[in-house]
């Protein structure tokens, strides 16, 4: 039998899935006509584009045995002869699926022709947005709700001054009253978006007729300047195709179905946002996902309707929390029959209001703007019995009392899994969020619900497995902990006294190696420890891809002296190195075979180098800019303090590497807020940022103090680090430890000493210090330490013949010795 | 042919728990490991994933029963008794006869 979809978005993509994991693929000989020329992806996370989220990343794969037609709409359907025509060809089908969704909505305002006019809904809008906002300084969005939001953070990231028009008296009207819509404006013209509440757009201007977009005029008669305009004034159902068969479609647009998502032809069906169901249209994914469900079963012969649908949301817009769920636009007076129970905090942005029933039992809705939570409690908890007083509920996160669902309560409306459900997955052997998704689905959505099942899981009692490896059933803080209290010295008393059996492994050991190396800071290649170190700290070096090692000499906040720059030169010429500045302010050189390593470092030495701990999970670069010395706007000497810096923390050993960076003013050329901690000079002395990262997941770093002398400055930068090397799990940067521990609790921890240990801290700190010493000198200095660098154990000086380069630009490069396929952590 | 017992170094040049390579002719590449027990092993060094020798240099441990080593580029985990790539099902190393004579290593090669 033929089954024709019609729209590869969202909903069209989770009928196929159901489809798939129905094996209806046996059955039904699956056609999709796809008018987008890319696959279906996620558009409730399409503003992530503007995030450094590819277009990949966002696309759905798509089920196997599918014939996906994408750039292929379909043009008309005759339902009298069960045909589909297509500018290619006509197709003919025993069941059609319309899942063509809406389109935006463009209100006939004069000028909305023109160029630099755009709407929000596909990854090409996006495209065009970005490539058109490029250079210009001020945007407009028209629409203040939900979308028209998302739409202006979009333009405030690509740069530009943003102001946002919405008709009605409050911004995001459909989901949150009035005092909730007061403090979101607090909120979004903090972050310098401009609101014009109440009024409307009248005409989008430009020079002249059909030039350029350059501003709109509004109903109060201000005038708003716009080089580039986004309207996001709401959508309207793709209902075109059933227009054209005759079928009905409702007052305002959309296709009428039953429940069980049936149009009058009972061969076609429509799903998501096209279809009108119960007298309405849904905006929202999670009504269409619960329709491509129904029809999914109903092509298998079942008889499923549609269940109803919470039009409950979360979202994080312009980094506010903002939540709405269930009946919450009750008008605050007139009803009788219910109560409100209002919370606002408007020191903190805070607003809550809860909807309940007149016997103030049972929850019916509710906003949430500022803090959300308890949103996943809440909205669980929907038309049922409130399980704690309401004031409860809505405290901070943190302070809230314990709180137990019903096990009826939808825990992911998504995907309508219930809290029963997700316990009958656990008991099933699902022991963390991973396999409660792949198991029930509740979670793979739009992930609010995330945190309730982790809390599910606390309660049934199941313990996140924290173990390092097959070895140790500790986390890496356990351990160090465990190491330092017992003072252990060697991985064989650990692993005999705390291990599970076995000799350790590629993880476990490095971790042991690093605990050891920040406790004791002893030459880390004597005795025992020599086993445990990676490749890379084993030789001090960096292993590259044909076995060869990098060499990278330290340089202190980047600073280096024409002499020293010269001896590098030399030392690269003489041993044939690929030379190249590196993103960390300073040089790397490449391809030194083993057996060449020591040589190399007796020459750089010689000139006053040290090792940089290219090679380790260690301090790396402390980066600078020229500071107030020598730059006009600098207020204090960021060079000088970047390398006092780097020399007092050189060679600390940590869960990760850590990088820094001093900026000698605000606009911070050393790009300090991308690093674990980096500093910002100020007139009256130093800002300290902790938790920055670039890399995999950037994150900007977080403010800790502000306005520091040097000596306190110091002082928090030694317990930042040192508490972070004590606590942090294995490979984890300090962005995603500060996440799960949260900067307030650092910060009582470094500033207010809340823990009682900064002295503890400080003294491991000193200790670190005073015990420093050069590795490489350290390896030179000792004839049984260097006899490891050889390439042959008997042909020491014969190089390994499968190391060969060729040349390019000048400079050696490796020969490509196999296929390089890339599995595990590369670290 | 016979077995030919090649001699590459003292048993003291090898460390516990690490790898180092010989070169068996002018060509063939060995890692020898010695184990905690002190029982001595010898494999392929090159990395077939990636066609670099570098197998000496990984990190020595075990597998539940198994000895083993990771393979230093891409943590790819290889059984020390048979060559086995105990990742990637059908990727595998050479094994070489290895034996400690009057405090001597001994390789077996042709
Ligand atoms: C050489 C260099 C690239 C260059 O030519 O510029 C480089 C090279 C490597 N980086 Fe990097 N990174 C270099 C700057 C950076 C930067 C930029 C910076 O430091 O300002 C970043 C982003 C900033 C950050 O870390 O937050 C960076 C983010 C990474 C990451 C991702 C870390 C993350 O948290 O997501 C890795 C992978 C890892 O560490 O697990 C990585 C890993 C590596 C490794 C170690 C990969 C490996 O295991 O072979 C490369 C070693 C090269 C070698 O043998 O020397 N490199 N790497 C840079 C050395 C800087 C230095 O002087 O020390
Ligand atoms: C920026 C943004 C943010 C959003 N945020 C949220 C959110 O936080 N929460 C939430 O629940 N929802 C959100 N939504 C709404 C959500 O994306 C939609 O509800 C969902 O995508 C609807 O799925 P659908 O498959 O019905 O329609 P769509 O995903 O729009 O897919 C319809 C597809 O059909 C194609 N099509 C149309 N006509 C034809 C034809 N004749 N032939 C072939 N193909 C055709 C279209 O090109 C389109 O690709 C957001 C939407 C946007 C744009
Ligand atoms: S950060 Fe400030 S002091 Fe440093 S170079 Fe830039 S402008 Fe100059
Ligand atoms: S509620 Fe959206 S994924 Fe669970």
């Amino acid at each position: 039998m033929k089954l024709v979809v019609v729209g590869h978005g969202m909903v069209g993509q989770r009928l196929l899935e159901s489809l798939a994991a129905r094996a209806a693929t046996r059955d039904w000989e699956i056609t999709v006509l796809a008018e987008e020329t890319r696959r279906a992806y996620d558009r409730v996370r399409l503003s992530a584009y503007f995030d450094g989220v590819s277009a990949e990343e966002l696309s759905y794969d798509v089920p196997a045995g599918v014939d996906l037609r994408l750039g292929e709409p379909a043009l008309a359907i005759d339902p009298g002869s069960r045909k589909v025509t297509t500018a290619r060809e006509m197709l003919t089908y025993d069941a059609l699926v319309l899942a063509t969704g809406s389109y935006p909505f463009v209100p006939p305002v004069e000028g909305a022709d023109r160029p630099g006019v755009f709407v929000y809904r596909t990854l090409d809008d996006l495209e065009r947005i970005r490539e058109y906002a490029a250079g210009k300084r001020v945007g407009a969005v028209i629409g203040g709700g939900l979308l028209g939001l998302e739409a202006a953070n979009a333009l405030r990231l690509l740069g530009l001054a943003t102001h946002v028009v919405e008709f009605a008296p409050r911004l995001m009207p459909l989901q949150v009253d009035e005092a909730g819509g007061a403090v979101l404006k607090q909120y979004v013209e903090e972050l310098g978006v401009v609101t014009h509440l109440g009024a409307a757009t009248t005409a989008i201007r430009g020079e002249r007729p059909g030039s350029p977009a350059n501003g709109l005029v509004l109903s109060t008669g201000a005038w708003v300047p716009a080089d580039i305009v986004v309207i996001a004034a709401g959508v309207r159902p793709r209902d075109d195709l059933a227009r054209g068969a005759g079928l009905p479609v409702g007052a305002r647009g959309g296709v009428i179905v039953d429940d069980g998502c049936r149009t009058a032809d009972p061969a076609v069906y429509a799903i998501g946002e096209v279809a009108e169901i119960g007298g309405r249209c849904y905006g929202l994914v999670a009504p269409g996902y619960a329709m491509a469900e129904v029809v999914a079963d109903r092509l298998l012969g079942g008889a499923a309707t549609f269940p109803g649908a919470d039009t409950s949301t979360k979202l994080k817009l312009l980094g506010v929390d903002v939540a709405s769920f269930g009946d919450a636009l009750t008008p605050d007076k007139a009803a009788t029959d219910r109560l409100d129970v209002v919370y606002l905090d408007p020191a903190n942005k805070v607003y809550a209001k809860l909807v309940l029933s007149d016997d103030a039992r049972t929850l019916l809705g509710g906003v949430l703007v500022g803090d959300a939570s308890a949103y996943p409690t809440l909205r669980a908890s929907l038309g049922g019995e409130l399980p704690a007083a309401p004031l409860t509920l809505l405290a901070p996160a943190g302070e809230q009392a314990d709180i137990s669902l019903p096990g009826t309560a939808q825990v992911c409306t998504c995907n309508a899994v219930t809290k029963d459900q997700v316990l009958g997955a656990i008991a099933e052997g699902c022991c963390d969020v991973p396999a409660i998704k792949s198991c029930t689905r509740a979670g793979t959505s739009c992930g609010s619900c995330v945190p309730l099942l982790k809390q599910l899981l606390a309660e049934a009692g199941v313990v996140a497995d924290k173990s390092l490896c097959e070895h140790f059933s500790y986390s890496r803080a356990e351990l160090f902990d465990i190491v330092k209290v017992r003072g252990l010295r060697t991985f064989s008393q650990v692993i005999t006294e705390h291990g599970t059996g076995g000799r350790g492994c590629d993880i476990c050991k490095p971790v042991v190696a690093s605990i050891l190396a920040s406790l004791h800071n002893e030459y880390i290649l004597d005795g025992e420890q020599a086993a445990l170190q990676d490749t890379n700290d084993h030789f001090l070096a960096n292993m590259q891809r044909n076995g060869t090692y990098s060499v990278v000499p330290r340089i202190p906040g980047g600073e280096i002296t024409p002499e020293k720059l010269i001896a590098i030169g030399e030392v690269a010429r003489d041993f044939d190195l690929y030379t190249k500045i590196t993103g960390g302010q300073r040089i790397d050189l490449f391809g030194a075979r083993v057996e060449q390593l020591p040589q190399i470092w007796q020459r750089l030495i010689d000139a006053g180098f040290e090792s940089g701990h290219a090679y380790g999970k260690a301090l790396r670069t402390i980066k600078s800019c020229v500071g107030s010395t020598w730059c006009r706007y600098g207020v204090q000497d960021s060079v000088g303090l970047a390398i006092a810096l780097e020399l007092r923390y050189r060679g600390l050993r940590a869960p990760h590497k850590i990088k820094s960076a001093v900026s000698g003013c605000a606009r911070e050329c050393a790009e300090a807020k991308g690093k674990d901690f980096g500093i910002i000079a100020t007139e009256a002395g130093w800002n300290l940022y902790v938790g920055g990262n670039g890399g995999f997941r950037p994150r900007h770093a977080d403010l800790l103090a502000s306005d520091l002398t040097t000596e306190e400055l110091i002082r928090y930068v030694d317990r930042f680090l040192m508490f972070y090397i004590r606590t942090a799990d294995r490979l984890q940067r300090t962005s995603a430890w500060i996440e799960a521990v949260g900067l307030d609790y650092v910060r009582e921890v470094i500033v207010a000493d809340s823990l009682g240990i900064a002295g503890e801290l400080d003294a491991m700190m000193a200790q670190h210090i005073g015990s420093y010493h050069d590795e490489w000198k350290a390896t030179l200095d000792d004839p049984v330490r260097l006899s490891r660098f050889v390439s042959f154990v008997n042909a020491p000086e014969t190089p390994d013949p499968t190391i060969q380069f060729t040349r390019e630009r000048g400079q050696i490069v490796p020969l490509q010795i196999g296929t390089v396929t890339p599995t595990g952590s590369v670290t | 042919m016979a077995m030919k017992w090649e001699t590459v170094c003292p048993y003291g040049r090898l460390e516990t728990e690490r790898g180092i390579a010989a070169l068996i002719g002018r060509e063939t590449q060995v890692a020898l490991f010695r184990l905690f027990d002190g029982a001595v092993h010898a494999i392929g060094n090159v990395d077939p994933i990636t066609g670099a020798a570098v197998l000496s240099r990984g990190i020595v441990g075990t597998r539940g029963a198994a000895p083993t080593v990771a393979s230093p580029l891409y943590k790819e985990v290889y059984d020390l008794r048979t060559g086995e790539c105990l990742d990637k099902p059908g990727v595998a190393v050479p094994v070489y006869p290895v034996r400690v004579r009057d405090g001597l290593v001994e390789v077996g090669v042709g």
